[in-house]
């Protein structure tokens, strides 16, 4: 553990992505509304002169309401960098702004955003193969990265979710893996994995499903499939904290040394 | 359809503005949690001349001062009327007798920094906190020691708190080097650079 001093010299100041000058207010109409999961869409937008972004980042959306009063919230691009912007929601029973953007708001309307922004949890290509470890919603900034990974470059994926309804993007995994470059591993904390494959659907047949929270056996196997430790790995965990905490003990403890991963916490 | 509505309304002072209150203690570390015990804990003040080093005892031995703060993080989050326990960081710099310089540059255990004003660090409340809400100061909330600057966004309340170096020069540190604003003072809604 003596490379602090490499976390602010070379990898802060190395990576000095975002922009330098004032970042201003967007109109940001929307687009596309994709049905993830039940209560999660994702919201592609159009932002006039989007300046696109780098794999990770994240940008803070305002919402105004009639009377003026404004609300703002940060979220994860799931987007890749040459594409539009697009947001992940994942609704918060009883938030401000998450059911807002999940329930009511309809393809044309407008908000505000501001960004990209972050210069840490991002993936500018350097450090490769990717290994991607998210739990719930913190796969839409892992999103951006295996999109933003070159298709004959292998991506490894490890997520995590309470039951396969709740996974984002099982389709684009299940194509993804089926092309040959991505594999995927679904951990399901509160279910099983049912006997009967094809009562999940398609797209989950085509992913590695597992029961329970995600164990230290995938993680290696995950790490082994990245060339191992030795290979230097770009590694991305993102999720709730313990969820977080968690992967970070295993991935230390198949041998990786923690301050070569780039986490994000929510929650 | 409606549009957004939002909350009903309560204006509160206290608020910044872009800011949400949560009942939540969300953690927002750049790396892994620094798992330290308050044996291995030490804090280094310098400013390349006069330099201490105070252990737990060490900075317990000036007594444990209470503090009801709001905070505010720049992920939009906001906690108010916050209890925390620790010792004035002006002490310290007394006891070490460090004052002259104008910028701070702080580092963590980990690697983490943070560049301020020393003014930021003497003039307002400024603490090495080591209890939150009258529990020691769990790991993922920077424990066992954090700095607390509470009228600026909390990344500049660096966690698990190794050494605060008084400079002449003021060095961007770990997120201000990323795009963040210098100062990030919440009322004036410095987020991001050029705010």
């Amino acid at each position: 553990m003596t490379d602090g001093p490499r976390l602010s010299g070379t990898r802060a100041g190395g990576l000095r992505v975002a922009p330098l000058v004032h970042l201003a207010w967007r109109k940001a109409a929307v687009d596309l509304v994709v049905e993830e999961t039940a209560d999660a869409h994702t919201l592609v937008l159009d932002v006039a002169g989007w300046p696109g972004s780098v794999a990770g980042q994240h940008v803070d959306v305002r919402l105004t309401a009639p009377d003026g009063y404004q609300a703002t919230r940060s979220y994860s691009l799931a987007s890749g960098p040459g594409e539009p912007p697009a947001l992940t929601v994942q609704e918060v029973p009883g938030g401000e702004v998450s059911p807002y953007l999940v329930r009511d708001i309809a393809v044309g309307e407008t908000v505000e955003l501001r960004g990209p922004i972050g210069g840490y949890f991002v993936w500018t290509g350097a450090r490769r193969p990717l290994l991607l470890v998210g739990g719930g919603s913190g796969l839409a900034p892992l999103r951006a990265m295996w999109r933003a990974a070159d298709p004959a470059e292998p991506v490894v994926v490890v997520a995590s979710v309470t039951e396969p309804a709740r996974l984002l993007y099982a389709v684009e995994l299940a194509e993804r893996v089926a092309a040959g470059n991505v594999s995927a591993t679904v951990h399901l904390s509160r279910a099983d994995v049912p006997d009967d494959a094809e009562r999940l659907g398609t797209p989950l047949q085509a992913l590695s499903l597992r029961t329970g929270r995600v164990a230290s056996t995938t993680v290696t196997q995950a790490l082994t499939a990245c060339g191992g430790t030795e290979a230097d790995p770009g590694v991305f965990v993102c999720g709730p904290t313990t969820f977080v905490e968690a992967m970070i003990h295993l991935l230390a403890g198949a041998g990786l040394d923690p301050r070569s991963i780039r986490a994000e916490r929510f929650g | 359809m409606a549009g957004f509505q939002g909350r009903p309304r309560e204006r509160d002072d206290r608020m910044p503005p872009g800011q949400y209150l949560t009942r939540d203690f969300p953690v927002l570390t750049a790396g892994p949690t620094e798992v330290l015990s308050p044996d291995e804990w030490q804090l280094t003040i310098t400013d390349g001349t006069s330099t201490g080093t105070f252990d737990w005892d060490g900075l317990h031995a000036f007594g444990l001062e209470t503090l009801t703060t709001d905070i505010h993080c720049v992920t939009h989050w906001s906690k108010l009327g916050t209890t925390w326990r620790g010792v004035r960081v002006s002490t310290l710099f007394d006891v070490v007798g460090v004052d002259d310089l104008p910028y701070a540059l702080v580092t963590s255990y980990g690697g983490y920094t943070t560049n301020l004003q020393v003014e930021d660090l003497v003039e307002r409340d400024a603490m090495i906190a080591v209890e939150f809400e009258g529990e020691p100061l769990e790991p993922e909330h920077g424990g066992p020691a954090r700095l607390l600057v509470p009228h600026l966004y909390l990344w500049k309340s660096a966690k698990w708190v190794s050494r605060i170096d008084l400079v002449e020069e003021d060095t961007p540190g770990f997120w201000e080097a990323a795009g963040y604003h210098n100062h990030g003072d919440p009322f004036l809604e410095q987020r991001y650079h050029g705010d």
